[in-house]
């Protein structure tokens, strides 16, 4: 596998202006007679086909929703980052690179992260005039609050809903493209395969989920927008129906999946309640600008928050972290807590949470005030745990988030695949090893507005349109693809075991969240390597799928899912394995130093893993070294 | 994990295998209910259990599970979401109900959200009404820096308070119209509050209604039943604000 990232070269600040001045041009008279297709309508996905319809290309949407307003990324609560400087204090766009490639602990491929910054300040340009309604002050400026990881406030916000605001403003963009019918939307469509014609990404292969019916699409070029991985751990702050597929049908098509292992686990969910626990729910970040974490000093202490004084309580992050306190980034606070949990200083029903109290804060600024800022995460903690947060401190504790490893691409956002595109969360990219608060939504909207539009038409440009090239859904690369998606749906709807399928996922999920959760070692990791393959043997014999394939059928949706999970899984643990570091959401145990911080290891381990599928052999492994020009590496400390 | 008592209730579930056959209410059994599990969650239980006995799940929309996506669409004992203030049927948790209780769960009954399966409804017409006019005309680029444009607190406030709709689709379950008007006026109310909105204000709020109408919405008898459901809380003022730009436009002549 040949990984050139085609870095511009230069001066950091000049290399996308360079390098947009040097991409090949679509004539906008020829733009037409390309289509593209997107998979996902998430804020990458739907930002993306609305730009590339604006240009003039034709493009075929998909989702899996029954609209593409329903996109995960609408979940997302705290806000988006940008190197506006409008508070004042200091902050730029070299600064948001700076603290994006400390954050990812030099993980992350500079001139993707520097290009991200350089744009941020576009996001939020669009976004207003779009009419996303963010946070104003009374003068009728933006607001902006401070975020993890970072010293200056630059995140921008709409209350505790920024991602269902930015995400509405990117589908009413999509909208209006369909309605115009540049844009084809097919919702309610799921892509099971991808199609390859002489080596390049010219189709996909969906089932439409209300009828069955498996169809065959083919483009000019392909981009996948589908989304992270997070649902392998079966609990996690991910809606249901995320899942890897599309992106793992890729890998199996010859995309190199890179850094696997790379998840974040956010420090602030609502903690698990029971065996029935079907998702968990985050409370936004945002919420430790004002809310203290603390855990009883003494283990076992189970007093009621009421009779436990001022000095009896440990203030993790405040003690740990003083010059970050409470907004030490997500995965040194995630540490913190399980730390302290595992310490037997957890609290809740089964010891596994941490207050996070706004008691301090309602008293300085008023309830009022905090419930302007935080109201409907109040109210939905209140909801889901039946106690009220204005009384009584929140219970916290880490779940899944989000994940930073996916399809490995060039700085053109290609994978190795010519003509697929992969953009957000789905491919590898910039956030390295971890991920800042704020930040997912940025590179949502940097991809699809700005990035995209433009490295997608370099590609187009040295491509003969379809008919020209003679390839179409009759073409016998199609006929291949349709052929294996209805044999193994076929063969899922055969097995007529007794495990329901969910039964299965939730297995795969607690193996993971054991094995390779917040804290790995070899020999956990060495055992999954086992145990996954078996439980997917027991899948495939085991499983029960009630019902037909031509028909609105939920088991048969979920069973395709979690066969791919199968299967990535062990990709992941095998990840994990092979990076003997600890670095961001990678904490290998045996890689620690006498606080318990990440010890990295950049002699050996300063690159991007890039796995390639070979078909009945082990994945091969793959390294784009990474190199630091401007950020130099160091021990990332938040003390 | 809970010491609280697990709870037996007797479900009543509308169950259609799919648009053109017809559907029925089918009693299913919810055993071993924790009262700290969602209504979904609940459900989830069941499948299972059907799913073991090889018979179909129970199909409902479903994703994120907080709240925010919209997806999840089906009337509980006569209520959309089942009737608690701003609440999802994701949200809804079992600590409502005791044990014993019969809980009737069907899916929005209204022309323009056809039965798709089981409790599964066909939205799309929603999609469409935002495609005739649910947006800012402004194309990617090329756009002001955003803080050239002051936009007063209260006017933001405003926009954001109506920009809160998730597209569930309560409302028009909830009408005895199946009238889509607290939808399409919580869009209008969004964006005609905020300057960017302005330009295409009338054009707007007309289309939009032209094309509610045309997808087989009814009208609007002014009875806020569907601020009632909506689980976001969007208040029947925003059919005001509808109302008026409606009324402007015909004077304006657009």
């Amino acid at each position: 596998m040949k990984l050139d990232s085609k870095e511009p070269t230069g001066p950091i600040e000049q290399r996308w202006t360079k390098h947009k001045f040097e991409m090949k041009l679509v004539n906008p008279a020829n733009k037409r007679k390309y289509k593209v297709i997107v998979v996902g309508t998430g804020l990458a996905g739907g930002s993306a086909a609305a730009t590339l319809a604006e240009l003039g290309y034709q493009v075929d949407s998909f989702c899996f929703q029954d609209s593409p307003r329903r996109a995960h990324s609408i979940a997302a609560q705290g806000g988006i980052n940008a190197a506006k400087n409008y508070r004042n204090d200091g902050d730029s766009v070299f600064r948001l690179f700076y603290d994006t490639v400390k954050g990812g602990e030099w993980r992350s491929r500079e001139s993707n992260v520097y290009r991200l910054a350089e744009v941020s300040v576009n996001i939020i340009d669009q976004c207003v005039a779009q009419g996303v309604p963010f946070a104003r002050e009374y003068g009728g400026l933006l607001d902006n609050r401070s975020f993890g990881g970072s010293q200056v406030s630059r995140t921008f916000y709409a209350r505790g809903q920024t991602g269902q605001q930015l995400l509405i403003g990117a589908y009413q963009a999509l909208e209006r493209q369909i309605g115009a019918g540049t844009v084809k939307m097919h919702t309610r469509h799921e892509m099971l395969e991808l199609v390859l014609v002489n080596g390049q990404a010219k189709g996909i292969i969906t089932r439409d989920l209300v009828n069955g019916q498996i169809e065959s699409w083919a483009a000019d070029a392909v981009v996948l927008a589908s989304g992270g991985y997070g649902n392998a751990f079966f609990l996690s702050t991910n809606a249901k129906g995320c899942n890897v597929t599309a992106g793992f049908r890729a890998y199996k098509k010859g995309a190199g999946f890179a850094n696997p292992c790379f998840t974040q686990i956010h420090p602030t969910c609502i903690p698990v309640s029971g065996d029935y626990q079907s998702k968990l729910t985050l409370m936004s970040e945002s919420l430790r600008n004002d809310g203290r974490v603390w855990v009883p000093k003494t283990a076992g202490d189970t007093r009621p928050v009421a009779q436990i004084p001022e000095s009896e309580r440990d203030y993790i992050l405040e003690r740990k972290y003083p010059s970050y306190g409470n907004l030490a980034p997500r995965d040194i606070a995630s540490r913190a807590a399980k730390e302290a949990c595992d310490a037997a200083k957890g609290v809740g029903p089964g010891g596994r949470g941490v207050y996070l109290d706004f008691s301090d804060s309602i008293k300085r600024l008023g309830k009022d005030k905090i419930a302007e800022r935080y109201g409907n995460l109040f109210d939905m903690y209140n909801t889901i745990t039946g106690e009220n947060p204005y009384e009584k401190p929140m219970r916290i504790y880490p779940a899944v988030h989000y994940t930073m490893g996916g399809l490995w691409v060039d700085y053109n956002l290609m994978s190795t695949i010519p003509g697929l595109h992969v953009i957000g969360e789905a491919n590898f990219s910039e956030h390295g090893a971890n991920r800042l608060g704020a930040s997912a939504l940025m590179q949502g909207l940097a991809d699809g507005y700005f990035i995209l539009p433009y490295t997608i038409g370099n590609y187009l440009a040295q491509q003969k349109p379809l008919k020209d090239l003679g390839i179409s859904t009759d073409s016998p690369e199609f006929k291949e693809a349709h052929t294996a998606v209805v044999t193994k749906q076929n063969k899922l709807l055969g097995i007529k075991g007794k495990r329901s399928v969910d039964s299965f996922h939730k297995e795969l999920g607690l193996l993971m969240w054991e094995k390779c959760g917040m804290a790995r070692n070899a020999k956990g990791l060495t055992e999954l390597l086992t145990q996954i393959p078996a439980l997917r043997d027991e899948f495939w014999k085991n499983v029960s799928v009630p019902g037909t394939g031509a028909d609105l059928n939920v088991s048969l949706e979920k069973a395709g899912r979690v066969a791919d999970f199968l299967e990535f899984g062990e990709l992941m643990a095998r990840d994990a394995l092979t990076r003997d570091e600890s670095c961001g959401g990678h904490f290998r145990e045996e890689h620690q130093d006498e606080e318990g911080e990440c010890v990295r290891n950049d002699e050996q381990y300063m690159h991007v893993s890039v796995w390639e599928h070979v078909e009945g052999q082990a994945p091969v492994l793959n390294k784009e070294p990474l190199k630091f020009e401007y950020v130099h590496p160091a021990k990332r400390s938040y003390k | 994990m809970s010491n609280e008592k697990l709870m037996k209730l007797k479900l009543h579930v509308w169950r259609q295998p799919n648009a053109t056959t017809a559907g029925a209410m089918k009693e299913h059994v919810a055993d071993n209910v924790d009262p700290h599990m969602s209504f979904l969650e609940m459900l989830d239980v069941v499948n299972d259990k059907l799913s073991e006995k090889g018979e179909e799940p129970i199909a409902f929309d479903h994703d994120c599970r907080e709240g925010i996506c919209g997806s999840c669409s089906m009337v509980i004992n006569g209520v959309p979401h089942g009737g608690h203030a701003g609440v999802t049927a994701c949200q809804l948790h079992m600590r409502h109900f005791k044990d014993g209780d019969e809980v009737y769960i069907e899916p929005w009954r209204a022309k323009a959200f056809p039965v798709l399966k089981d409790l599964v409804v066909d939205r799309s017409a929603f999609d469409r009404i935002i495609a005739a006019g649910g947006f800012i005309g402004v194309s990617t680029g090329g756009t002001p820096d955003a803080n050239n444009l002051l936009i007063p607190k209260r006017d933001a406030d405003a926009a954001f308070e109506a920009a809160a709709c998730i597209g569930c689709g309560a409302c028009v379950a909830a009408c005895k119209n199946a009238s889509a008007m607290l939808f399409v006026a919580a869009k209008v109310s969004h964006l005609n509050h905020m300057p960017q909105g302005q330009p295409e204000r009338y054009e707007r709020a007309t289309s939009m209604v032209a094309q509610m109408e045309k997808e087989g919405f009814g009208n609007c008898s002014n009875l806020s039943q569907c601020e009632a459901v909506c689980p976001k809380e969007i208040s029947v003022r925003t059919i005001a604000d509808l109302n008026r730009d409606v009324i402007a436009a015909a004077i304006k002549g657009h």
